[in-house]
């Protein structure tokens, strides 16, 4: 089996150069060199991450916002420019609209308590779609459970898409407050067309929420090219550290909102009768924040601007359509998805042998896959399985690594037959 | 197999040619009537679910074991060499095999082996290769809880 990392054929990008970037790649599993095909669940870290965090636990570090003194504030201007760097990043008309949170988790939960138990009106339905992440369900349920909100859920198509009859029916009855849908499914690839639901939700009186976990990682977002209300997305799976997420909210919304935890940092001024809230976004931010992590982020997203997330996307579609056509020459292999615009994460399974067993035997042979419901139990019942394998790609990934991962592939079948 | 076993090698240690047999042929697979006691067993991390049945004869001892249900080759591998170890033996024997096959699947080590049910263990010796992989621990001792359960009276089991 061939492991000589061949370049993908994207102009401009050198997936070599890139992969040097990153000293885990270097590792080995099981005597052989890791080939991490799971980058959806969590992408490894390029030195510029690890070296700016190393940086300022080092030399320049201490709490933010609080102390006069001269580490603090250096700390707060290195931790505030993160703020800077994902706006820009989202293209966010201003950096007073980035919330950061724990991770895209808990951003989600934030506009559930504070937009949905805060603002929206209960006589109003929130609309997901069949292809969510765990993420993106579980907080409405209990937003539903507290407030009988009705929580409706669009179905998707054979080919893994959006189905848009059944979208525009769902809001047909103006009736939805809130529309909160992947803007890239995590085991299906699909990636939804955002502007068009967004224009959709508003023509319909909703406002619209976008799960970006996966689509923010793989392709350029612009919120206000796509008329989102608000977006979220999370740091580690951005080639930055974990603990660390983003809310992306139209300013107007974050001050009509109620905080969502209390504590040190979210204030102006607290009495024991009463506290006065900080200005947007310290407002959402209490106790002492992810000050680290946010240092990673912005180095993480420096560093995604400067490979250029244009040149990572044709990568990682050169390596999709080829991982496609790889898995599909392989007896006994289905593929979950066939979405028109996709991203790259591949699911899949083998008809003889459960996705258990295949990543088990995948990892014999050095290969990490993700094998599981992927946190989204709700869409595998849609597909009429109980877990599937999910291979998903990276701008370090190589055509190489793809090969062999089909080679490993026909060996488990063969394994299996 | 099929192929020449040594393409395999770097595979075989942990499926071994009795786990793939058990996966693919499952013995005992099948219901036990009423008063047969039955329990269910789930692993929500991956969604495993087996079912079992076990009948216990005049001088409680277990005459008949059988399960259903689906999952992955270790934990239909791990229910079906279990239906066939734990028959004849007492509620309490059964348990004890099933507090050294968790042993062995946890540890990969089975100081006990040798000393009680040794032939058993031996059997279930195998399946000792998921020690390695502690999210494929469930798979294996899925079954087990399931009997413990059906065995103590109680409807239903999880790995959680």
């Amino acid at each position: 089996m061939s492991r000589a990392a061949t370049a993908a054929r994207a102009p401009g990008f050198d997936v070599l150069a890139i992969r040097r970037e990153f000293p885990i790649l270097d590792e080995s599993v099981r005597g052989k060199p890791l080939i991490y095909l799971d980058s959806a669940a969590s992408a490894q870290k390029p030195r510029a991450v690890i070296e700016a965090m190393v940086h300022a636990m080092e030399h320049q570090y201490a709490n933010v916002h609080r102390g006069l003194h001269w580490m603090s504030e250096r700390t707060t201007e290195a931790f505030e420019s993160a703020r800077d760097a994902v706006a820009r990043f989202l293209n966010a008309p201003s950096r007073d609209e980035i919330v950061f949170t724990k991770n895209a988790t808990e951003a989600i939960n934030l506009v559930a308590h504070a937009y949905g138990r805060g603002v929206m009106d209960p006589a109003k339905a929130v609309l997901i779609s069949a292809m969510e992440h765990h993420a993106n369900i579980v907080p409405w349920q209990l937003l539903r459970d507290a407030r009988g909100v009705e929580l409706r859920v669009c179905p998707i198509t054979a080919e893994g898409e959006l189905d848009w009859e059944a979208f525009e029916r769902l809001l047909a009855d103006g009736r939805v407050g809130l529309v909160a849908i992947t803007h890239m499914s995590n085991v299906l690839g699909t990636v939804t067309p955002a502007e068009r639901i967004a224009r959709a939700a508003h023509d319909a009186g909703a406002l619209v929420l976008f799960d970006g976990s996966q689509a923010a990682v793989h392709r350029r977002v612009d919120v206000q090219a796509i008329g989102a209300d608000f977006y979220v997305f999370t740091g580690h799976k951005l080639y930055g550290p974990t603990g660390i997420g983003v809310l992306w909210a139209r300013a107007e919304l974050l001050e009509r909102m109620p905080p969502f935890l209390g504590g040190g940092d979210m204030i102006a001024s607290v009495s024991f009768e009463r506290a006065e809230w900080a200005r947007i976004p310290h407002k959402f931010e209490a106790g002492t924040p992810p000050i680290l992590e946010g240092i990673g982020l912005a180095a993480a997203i420096a560093w995604v601007e400067r490979v250029g997330i244009d040149a990572i996307e044709a990568h990682e579609r050169a390596l999709t359509d080829h991982a496609l056509a790889r898995l599909a020459a392989i007896e006994g292999v289905r593929v979950f998805g066939r979405a028109q615009d996709r991203g790259g994460v591949v699911a899949f399974a083998l008809d003889r042998a459960h996705a258990h067993d295949v990543a088990t035997l995948l990892d014999r042979q050095g290969i990490a896959v993700r094998a599981g419901h992927h946190c989204a139990e709700p869409l595998m019942r849609v597909l009429g399985v109980d877990s599937t394998a999910r291979a998903s790609f990276a701008a370090y990934t190589t055509r190489a690594e793809i090969d062999a991962l089909a080679e490993a592939l026909e060996r488990v079948r063969r394994f299996f037959a | 197999m099929t192929d020449a076993s040594a393409d395999f090698a770097d595979l075989r240690d942990l499926y071994q040619e009795v786990i793939l047999d058990h996966g693919r042929h499952p013995r005992n697979f099948r219901r036990l009537a009423p008063p047969a006691r039955h329990a269910r067993g789930d692993n929500p991390m991956c969604g495993d679910r087996v079912e079992v049945w076990v009948r216990l004869d005049e001088q409680d001892r277990i005459a008949d074991a059988a399960f259903e249900g689906r999952g992955c080759a270790i934990s239909v591998a791990s229910a079906s060499l279990m239906t066939e170890t734990v028959r004849g033996k007492s509620a309490a024997e059964a348990r004890a095999l099933a507090d050294a096959f968790r042993s062995l699947v946890r540890t990969g080590r089975c100081p006990v082996c040798g000393a009680v049910h040794a032939e058993d263990l031996e059997r279930l010796r195998p399946l000792s290769g998921v020690a390695e992989y502690p999210s494929r621990v469930k798979c294996a001792t899925l079954a087990w809880h399931a009997l413990e359960a059906a065995l103590a009276g109680e409807a239903s089991a999880t790995t959680e």
